[in-house]
């Protein structure tokens, strides 16, 4: 219970760290999602279950989807040659 | 003559001037003297006011030529060494100040009582009130959903205001609306070949999967919106879940499918409706609570679908909107219209 | 104050991945990565909230055979927040993300800076 309580603590701030520092801006997304599921799991954990239901639902899912409708948009999903400058 | 241009010259900040460019300047003198010797050469007036003004306006020339000399030097400056050392005092700051930040947070989480003590002072008589009395006066098992849609519920009625001011922000935001005489504009018509630009029209797997998925999702998130009051979940949960499951009949059918049942119309009369339901039940029962009158409304026993009041209809009202907003939400964003 | 950092470890984590994401709220130059910064330093506000509110050995706020006395379970107060948090969370970031697209709309870009840059050019 403490281990892994610990183990997945560790992982929401390698999460948040691997946001920033990943190139690609749909691998960041994807570590973004990671991490939500993360803190749906830690919420089981922590007895608040309304709130695990509510965020991988809400953060994990819609949040989620809004961001790859929003990178789709904005054609940075297939890396076209003049979309390469917003990945860095 | 020559006094003026000594008095041009001495001028504290042509000084500094002349000692920032000094070839260019002397160049330039170099002329002016040779302009002034032919001048002082000229017998007649007339031709000395001529040469009087070719001397001024090339004197204006040159302090026009050299204020865009400062101006290119500055700009050039900025551009380069300068913006790179801005950034770099930028991204020290920042990092000085976030370290700052979490060093004093972390000193106060160190004083802060120990976790899970239940004698720490969050957990006080409110806790205490909400759990004991929340049973008998809500009627609802989860006393989170209690809680929020009946103690709270004004903070609850904010929320789902929210919610309905950010859809119809994105709505004007990112509407692309047709001409008048129902014709598409130009950047519809990009907008609409740029969605499917990626993917095939009607994907088998996609429909014959979603055939499948849609409806197990569609009652799984009814079931949380119904239950809310008895199990974990509740409007918000469910409403997200229903709308997960919109997503996915879009995406796999296409808007012409979806547009069957989902319009603009439906969008702002569901959110509507659901609001303003909202906004009366807790209106009635606020009157009721505030002037000690019995509500009227059957509390149930507790456990059973049918109890707990208003929660069930409110949960219902939360759930709805929450669908329609997050639907919404998607819609604008992929096609910029439903 | 190791020690006692330990003891609260869930608030230390949110404090951090609070710092984690106004750092990259500050230094990320792409509109998006900033607002994945912003949720992050929601999501660990949210983890300090509930775990202020988390007793060990006491249940969710659920009532089971109709026991009601507060010493079974945790504090159903942070939850409550919560919830009301994580979704003006969402619409925020729908807003947000609707601004950027606008903004790539006009500009063809995502870099803050450059977006600057030629709007500076466009009032000039």
């Amino acid at each position: 219970m403490t281990f892994i309580n610990i183990f997945l603590l560790g992982m929401l701030i390698v999460c948040a760290l691997a946001v920033s520092l990943t190139r690609n801006l749909l691998t960041s997304l994807i570590v973004y999602m990671a991490y939500s599921l993360i803190m749906a799991i830690i919420w089981m954990l922590l007895e608040s279950p309304d709130l695990a239901i509510t965020e991988a639902a809400v953060g994990a899912g819609i949040t989620s989807v809004l961001f790859f409708v929003t990178l789709k948009k904005i054609h940075a999903i297939k890396g076209d040659s003049d979309h390469e400058q917003t990945q860095k | 003559m020559s006094k003026r241009r000594s008095d041009w010259q001495s001028r504290p900040q042509n000084r500094v001037r002349q000692w920032f460019h000094n070839g260019f300047l002397a160049l330039d003198d170099e002329i002016i003297n040779q302009v002034t010797k032919e001048t002082l050469r000229m017998d007649s007036d007339s031709e000395m006011d001529k040469h009087q003004e070719m001397l001024d306006s090339h004197r204006h020339e040159r302090t026009l030529a050299l204020e865009r000399l400062d101006q290119y030097n500055i700009q050039a400056w900025a551009n380069t060494r300068g913006r790179k050392a801005l950034s770099r005092i930028y991204v020290t700051i920042s990092f000085v100040l976030a370290f700052v930040m979490i060093f004093f947070l972390l000193r106060t989480v160190a004083t802060m009582p120990r976790f899970s003590d239940p004698n720490a002072p969050t957990n006080n008589e409110v806790m205490a009130r909400y759990i004991e009395k929340g049973l008998e006066e809500t009627g609802a098992v989860n006393i989170v959903a209690g809680m929020i849609l009946d103690y709270r519920a004004f903070d609850t009625l904010g929320e789902s205001t929210v919610l309905f001011i950010a859809a119809s922000a994105v709505l004007i935001l990112l509407r692309i609306d047709r001409r008048k005489d129902g014709t598409p504009v130009q950047e519809l018509i990009a907008a609409e070949s740029d969605d499917r630009h990626y993917e095939p029209r009607s994907d088998r797997i996609l429909q014959g999967s979603a055939k499948v998925l849609v409806p197990i999702i569609f009652l799984f998130g009814i079931y949380i919106m119904l239950n809310g009051h008895l199990s974990p979940g509740g409007g918000f949960s469910g409403g997200s879940i229903v709308s997960a499951g919109l997503i996915l009949y879009l995406d796999s059918f296409g808007f012409e499918k979806a547009g069957k049942f989902f319009t603009y119309k439906t969008f702002s009369w569901v959110s509507f409706l659901s609001l303003s339901f909202y906004a009366i039940a807790k209106t009635y029962s606020f009157y009721c609570g505030a002037n000690g009158l019995p509500s009227g409304i059957p509390l149930g026993t507790p456990g059973a679908i049918l109890s707990s009041g208003l929660i069930l209809p409110l949960n219902i009202a939360v759930g709805l909107v929450v669908a329609c907003t997050m639907y919404i939400f998607y819609a604008l964003f992929r096609k910029g219209g439903l | 104050m190791f020690e006692l950092l330990y003891q609260n470890i869930e608030q230390t984590v949110s404090v951090i991945l609070f710092g984690i994401g106004l750092t990259i709220l500050l230094l990320q130059r792409n509109l998006i990565r900033k607002i994945i910064g912003l949720n992050i330093m929601d999501t660990a506000i949210y983890l300090f909230l509930a775990s202020m509110g988390f007793i060990g050995g006491r249940k969710a706020p659920i009532v089971v055979d109709g026991v009601t006395e507060v010493s079974a379970y945790i504090n159903p107060i942070p939850a409550g927040l919560v919830l009301t948090g994580i979704v003006v969370s969402v619409s925020f970031t729908a807003i947000m993300l609707a601004l950027t697209v606008r903004l790539y709309r006009r500009y063809h870009t995502l870099d803050i800076d450059v977006i600057a840059l030629l709007a500076k050019g466009e009032d000039a």
